[in-house]
């Protein structure tokens, strides 16, 4: 080795290559990166939801008395705030796993692959329809 | 249309530098003209010590990947006049991957994960030379058709960030040809390939932020490939879940 440099990254035969560091905040400024790490944070938020239904049950399971003190922290300004940005985030990963699933589903009829429509669209109707159904059950009174 | 673009294009000498630097050349902005022609006019004309990889010209060597402001792009496909209004070009050695020198990246770790998704026909047993080829229908072929014009140019490579965050992640392109064996009639080593693609370095490590397919100048979609085996490797394990005596 004599002659080579001494650094221990560099020798004869594999020069120095240079890796560039990926900077922590690599996902700002390119929407489609922004988007995934929104999609990727939603999930706290879905995690939230699974929370608060949670808590509702044990709630509702423990007597009106209980129940109504839930739904006394439902009311709370703070909670309706975080349960609005949380709808948000919730229905964003939901469009965005609708629109995945005709990508992950190549599916062909007659030799031909159908349109990403195909899949998508029954998706969003189911989507709707039970959101009907919850909404009827809610309203109804 | 102004005579000229300024091309900033990325310099760097391993022996010399610690690293890289962008240098600024004048180029004519000729119609005609790819980023590719102006790379070479630097080589010719203004400065040989310039390095960089091309070959065929027409999008089939996929080794003129490039970053051209930003994105990822195979350079002879690029027009000088698509970036007239902004007046300058920004050319750098394709993202994520170490560099080499110049504008040329290491592909080693790329072709090593190529080669561990076994992208080759696999049969179990060979048939004898004397009862001919393996048939193929044309609706056999349209299955993996698209998956099979790959080539290698590893712009998806430069477009997905997991690939930067996560240096074992196979990444798209190894991914989308391992899919296309796996839906080839003739090949019978699909289980043997999901081993490696079954992993979290291997499908599970995307995170479907789709750019790599935008990023492919020969419209493999390989985040769709992806997402197909996520679903296939999933089902493949609930069957063997369900049905664990299956032969695999």
């Amino acid at each position: 080795m004599s002659g080579a440099r001494q650094d221990p990254a560099y020798t004869e035969f594999r020069p120095r290559w240079y890796r560039a560091h990926v900077s922590t905040w690599w996902w700002m400024g390119r929407w489609s990166y922004l988007k995934f790490i929104l999609r990727e944070i939603s999930s706290v938020f879905v995690a939230w939801f699974v929370a608060e239904l949670l808590l509702a049950l044990t709630a509702l399971s423990s007597g009106p008395q209980d129940y109504a003190g839930f739904q006394e922290f439902l009311r709370d300004p703070v909670v309706v705030a975080v349960n609005l940005i949380s709808l948000f985030f919730v229905t964003f990963h939901a469009i965005t796993w609708f629109n995945l699933a005709p990508k992950a589903m190549a599916v062909r009829v007659g030799g031909k692959r159908i349109p990403d429509l195909w899949i998508a669209g029954p998706n969003y109707l189911a989507w709707a329809g039970v959101s009907a159904i919850v909404a009827w059950f809610l309203l109804r009174a | 249309m102004a005579d000229t673009i300024t091309l900033e294009v990325t310099r760097y000498s391993p022996e010399l530098e610690t690293e890289p630097r962008l240098q600024e050349y004048e180029v004519p902005l000729r119609k005609d003209w790819v980023v590719l022609d102006a790379l070479n006019h630097i080589k010719d004309k203004v400065d040989g010590s310039l390095t960089f990889r091309w070959s065929c010209r027409m999008g089939i060597c996929g080794s003129c990947g490039m970053m051209v402001n930003g994105e990822p792009k195979l350079t002879c496909a690029t027009f000088l006049s698509s970036y007239a209004a902004q007046g300058r070009i920004r050319v750098q050695p394709l993202r994520y991957f170490p560099v080499v020198r110049d504008l040329v990246v290491a592909l080693e770790d790329f072709m090593g994960k190529l080669q561990s998704v076994k992208p080759w026909l696999i049969r179990k047993e060979e048939k004898p030379l004397s009862e001919g080829e393996y048939l193929q229908t044309p609706e056999q072929l349209d299955l993996y058709k698209q998956f099979s014009m790959c080539i290698n140019c590893v712009l998806c490579y430069a477009a997905c960030p997991v690939v930067g965050l996560d240096p074992g992640f196979i990444g798209p392109a190894a991914i989308a040809l391992a899919q296309r064996y796996n839906m080839d009639s003739r090949d019978q080593g699909a289980q043997e390939r999901m081993d490696v693609l079954a992993q979290h370095e291997g499908i599970w490590g995307c995170t479907f932020v789709g750019d790599c397919t935008k990023a492919c100048p020969k419209k493999v979609d390989p985040a769709g490939a992806i997402q197909q085996y996520k679903l296939t490797a999933t089902l493949d394990r609930l069957k063997s879940f369900l049905m664990p005596w299956g032969a695999k």
